[in-house]
């Protein structure tokens, strides 16, 4: 596949491009967004302060952004993929000197007013350079050791990086989304097998390392796992979000206790309820009736991405939009499967519905570029 | 390069990956359903818990009240200022304000600072308690420069006339940990801050009865603990109110007549058992305890040689002395050892062995009939009588009498004393009995002891001839304690009433204390007199002078007894008496019994010729302190 077989004359142009954006998605991302506002308008008693409110003009922000990417040709964003993921890159070697310490690890850059989470931006880097590199790569060589080697490496030095901060979640959260991009680039399914036999054999490695000397996780790590495999050995302490969380969500029943009406949420048991725990402030209100329906939401963004991807005959295109959507999935099943408590909690926010700029200006701007790869798709004919 | 085969393999590719990721997102699905639907009660459940917090109201504590239904414990309403920090802003300021209007210890405020910064803004801090109904209202009036202060209105325990009853009654205090030791399932009204319980005395002993049933008050309360909302309410029931057989005016009066002296005061009413006074002097005030006694108070009141606290009318327990003498009699007589007719002659001494036992008296009483006997108080007649009976004969005896066990009423620390016998002897201090025991088991001493409440019960007995059981609760809860009818002990009526004729002797035909009989011929006192060592005079003190224990230091004088009971010839109510090393019985002990006896008799005024005419005229100054005496407000209790 070459880009010059593309007839040029077939993409849409000026304001005609608006028209071929993936409006569904918008429209998905906007519902995604009104049900945070709602969520975070409960949350705080019925008052747009101090969350909704702001809430709401970053959604509007982060929109423009979207806009902004999709209108660019999607060229300009495949050239920009090397530099993009130096940049990342590169951000993330500065916090390690100058990085703000919170909530125990280092993950912030302060620039001005701006506090920049390089390992978010990175989430999406891997993905567009992976896509970007595969989109050069011939396709026959894509299962050749040294060009598997050469992915991977791409992977793991923002991965190993993140891993120092220490954050787990971001971590695994890259593995996995590159991952994708690999699989779905058409990586030999041997190297697939072998990495999830390797990860296992790591995991278990990794458990047996604790209160040795070569220990591999940190102690708040461990005990996280413990807390997740146990949550009333500690109700008051590290259980207490877990179990209050898993209160929240049971209390809601078939229907929920109505708009404004969860216990949990509104008398404070439930915590971080308009971060990351506001799948559960829902859940409670709106029962499991809203869940699914939330649920079902992101599982349709999910789908056109990659109903968008298969129809991509461009390499580039495809591979970055079942990326962001790998992305996008990974963000919601991680914190799904952490408030439900499926897995240890490792503080990751439901996108669009969790009260925060970053995560959600970074989506945004990915969804961007995945609409960019849409607009300017080649047709399959 | 095919095109084909590339977007082929990525749409195969792109399929197994979104298959993958739809199985997620069905797992969470059903997790999630799992959660929500399956275990909904249960998390349900959870959730209510969290939010529902439930109160405990504190019932009103229910009251006691004498025979005549004068109030001895109650309830009163105990005013206190509490201060929430977030609606007072500035709390320093506030409280300086307070102390312009209030009397408010430097303590108090800074206990009270410390406490709203160690707790939450939106809880309320207790500033002071216990005041007066002015200074509330004073702080109510005041409200709208006192941002942040509230008036709050609990119930404390007040004893009226505590110092008088203190003894039966106890006191209530704050539950310890102690109280809580040994509880399966505590009553959760015990955990509730200030919450009292009872401590000693009846308001211990009948403490499940007296303390009632929570309320509950359910509220909705956030995760910081902020009341939100009350969401119900249910009232408690309050405590059984206890009605005692005491009556508070004969009580008051034995204290009264007791005063400045270490000795305690029983009144039983014979015919039903019933303790009229039960008095303890000195007494104490138990209302110093309701809030945690005061350590200077308290080290005052457990370092007093009168021993304030220790209610001696049933935990202090003494030789009887002379008082045990209608006992052994008893025992003589009905083991047919001796007829009533039967003389002993008293030379002032009998010989056992090398040992010499004295009589009190030196001379001798000569021949010593029964009446003789109990009306002198031979004790020769009585070494001999107890060297016939032997030790296992009297103790029976004194037990069939109420001596020597245990009379189990709802008081504290109620003592058993001791009756011994040849067992006992075995037992305790493996060794055999021998006759001078016996001879001092005769009248009294050696290693006998009995409580008042023992010695008014053994009286009553002796009066009635039934087994008269001690009674202190009348009435729990409004319904009355039923009164099973005393069983008759079986005794021959001939003895009994020839013992009590001795005691008749005793108070009015030339006996020991007939100094203190009463003259009324229709109340005749029929008493016995005691007096029992607490030590002997060693040779060296002999040698020194000393003839008589009122010599000694008080500590090591003889206590004085006096049992009786009027009147004589249709007996009402039995008196013990003892004056704790007061001296001898009919001097120091028989003038209190004698007195008291007349104030249960009579009632509160009773006539002057109940007195002996030599007596009338002391009680009658006694009565009506002279003004002219110029200190009328030195006496100001008597009437």
């Amino acid at each position: 596949m070459s880009i010059a077989a593309t007839p040029a004359g077939r993409l849409p142009q000026g304001m005609t491009k608006l028209l071929a954006l993936h409006w569904p998605i918008i429209l998905l991302l906007v519902a995604l967004a009104g049900i945070g506002w709602l969520a975070l308008y409960s949350a705080a008693g019925g008052s747009l302060e101090p969350w909704a409110g702001r809430q709401m003009i970053r959604f509007g922000f982060g929109l423009a952004v979207l806009f902004a990417v999709a209108m660019v040709p999607i060229r300009f964003w495949q050239r920009l993929a090397p530099v993009a993921y130096l940049a990342s890159l590169a951000l993330l070697v500065l916090v390690e000197f100058i990085g703000e310490v919170g909530m125990g690890a280092q993950r912030w850059i302060e620039v001005g007013p701006l506090t920049l989470q390089p390992s978010e931006l990175m989430k999406i880097a891997v993905v567009w350079a992976l896509a970007a590199f595969y989109a050069r790569l011939p396709v026959e060589k894509v299962s050749h050791p040294f060009w598997v080697l050469l992915a991977l490496l791409l992977i793991l030095a923002p991965t190993a990086l993140v891993l120092k901060q220490p954050d787990l979640g971001t971590s695994i959260m890259l593995l996995a989304g590159g991952g994708a991009v690999m699989f779905a680039a058409g990586v030999s399914l041997w190297y697939f097998l072998a990495a999830g036999t390797g990860g296992i054999g790591l995991v278990a490695i990794v458990l047996k390392s604790e209160g040795t000397t070569w220990q591999l996780l940190e102690d708040y790590q461990f005990r996280r796992i413990h807390t997740f495999l146990d949550p009333s050995s500690d109700p008051l302490g590290a259980g207490y979000h877990i179990t209050q969380a898993t209160i929240a969500m049971g209390s809601g029943g078939w229907s929920g206790r109505g708009f404004m009406q969860g216990t949990q949420s509104r008398l404070n048991f439930l915590p971080e309820k308009h971060t990351d725990f506001v799948f559960t402030t829902l859940a409670e209100e709106f029962g499991f009736t809203g869940s699914l329906t939330l649920l079902g939401l992101f599982a349709l963004v999910v789908i056109f991405c990659w109903l968008s991807a298969m129809s991509n005959r461009d390499r580039f295109g495809a591979l970055l939009t079942g990326g962001v959507g790998t992305t996008f999935f990974l963000f919601v099943a991680v914190n799904i499967a952490m408030v439900t408590g499926l897995i240890p909690v490792v503080g990751a926010p439901l996108p669009f519905v969790s009260y925060g700029g970053s995560s959600m200006l970074v989506l945004l701007g990915a969804f961007g570029l995945m609409q960019s790869a849409h607009v300017h798709r080649p047709r399959r004919r | 390069m095919k095109p084909a085969s590339g977007t082929g393999r990525f749409t195969r590719r792109g399929l197994m990956l979104l298959g993958l990721q739809a199985g997620v997102v069905g797992a969470l699905a059903w997790r999630i359903h799992a959660l929500q639907v399956v275990q909904n009660e249960h998390y349900r459940m959870l959730a209510e818990e969290n939010r529902i917090s439930i109160r405990l109201i504190p019932p009103a504590r229910g009251l006691i009240t004498d025979r005549n239904g004068i109030v001895l414990a109650e309830n009163r309403q105990n005013y206190r200022v509490v201060m929430i920090r977030e609606q007072a802003r500035e709390p320093e300021a506030v409280l300086d304000r307070l102390a312009t209007i209030i009397d408010l210890p430097l303590e108090a405020r800074t206990r009270a600072l410390r406490a709203m910064e160690t707790s939450a803004a939106f809880v309320p801090v207790t500033v002071v308690e216990f005041l007066e109904w002015d200074a509330i209202a004073r702080v109510a009036a005041n409200a709208p420069v006192l941002p942040g202060i509230l008036t709050e209105v609990g119930l404390s325990r007040h004893y009226p006339d505590g110092f008088n009853t203190a003894h039966v009654v106890g006191y209530v205090g704050p539950v310890s940990e102690r109280d809580l030791e040994g509880l399966e399932r505590p009553d959760p009204l015990l955990r509730i801050p200030r919450f009292q319980i009872g401590k000693n005395g009846v308001e211990q002993r009948l403490e499940e009865r007296l303390r009632g049933e929570a309320g509950q008050l359910r509220l909705e309360i956030s995760a910081a603990g902020r009341v939100m909302r009350e969401l119900g309410r249910v009232e408690g029931t309050p405590g059984e109110d206890v009605t005692l057989t005491i009556d508070q005016g004969v009580q008051a009066y034995a204290m009264e007549r007791m005063e400045g002296e270490s000795a305690a005061s029983v009144v039983m009413d014979v015919r039903t058992g019933d303790l009229v006074a039960c008095a303890s002097s000195p007494g104490f005030d138990p209302n110093s305890f309701v809030f945690g006694i005061r350590s200077g108070e308290w080290n005052r009141l457990l370092n007093d040689e009168y021993r304030p606290l220790s209610n001696k009318t049933v935990s202090g327990t003494y030789p009887p002395g002379s008082t045990f003498k209608m006992v052994v009699a008893l025992a003589a007589l009905e083991a047919g050892l001796v007829r009533p007719g039967d003389t002993v002659s008293c030379g002032g001494h009998t010989n056992l062995g090398s040992h010499r036992f004295h009589c009190w008296r030196r001379g001798g009483h000569g021949r010593v009939d029964l009446r003789r006997s109990i009306a002198q108080s031979c004790d020769i007649y009585y070494y001999e009588m107890a060297r016939r009976v032997g030790p296992d004969g009297i103790a029976a005896m004194a037990r069939r009498l109420g001596l020597g066990v245990r009379h189990d009423l709802p008081m504290s620390a109620i003592a058993e004393g001791l009756m011994p016998d040849r067992a006992w002897k075995r037992a305790a201090r493996n060794e055999s009995w021998t006759t001078g025991d016996s001879y001092n088991y005769g009248i009294g001493q050696g290693f006998s002891l009995a409580s008042p409440l023992q010695l008014a019960v053994m009286t009553a007995r002796i009066a009635t001839g039934r087994a008269v059981k001690p009674r202190l609760v009348r009435a729990i809860g409004g319904a009355d304690v039923p009164l099973a009818p005393a069983e008759d002990l079986g005794l021959n009526p001939d003895w009994l009433h020839r013992v009590r004729d001795g005691m008749y002797a005793v108070s009015n035909d030339g006996g020991t204390a007939s100094r203190s009989r009463i003259a009324d011929p229709a109340n005749l006192l029929a008493g016995k007199t005691g007096t029992s060592q607490v030590r002997r005079i060693t040779a060296a003190e002999r040698a020194a002078g000393i003839r008589s224990t009122d010599q000694l230091p008080w500590a090591l004088r003889n206590h004085a007894l006096f049992v009786a009971y009027a009147p004589y010839d249709r007996p009402r109510f039995a008196i013990a008496t003892v004056v704790e090393h007061g001296g001898g019985g009919s001097a120091a002990a028989a003038p209190i019994a004698r007195d008291i006896m007349i104030r249960a008799l009579y009632g509160p005024e009773p006539p002057l010729e109940a007195w002996p005419p030599e007596q009338r005229e002391e009680i009658e100054r006694r009565r009506n302190p002279a003004p002219e005496a110029g200190q009328p407000e030195d006496t100001p209790d008597r009437t």
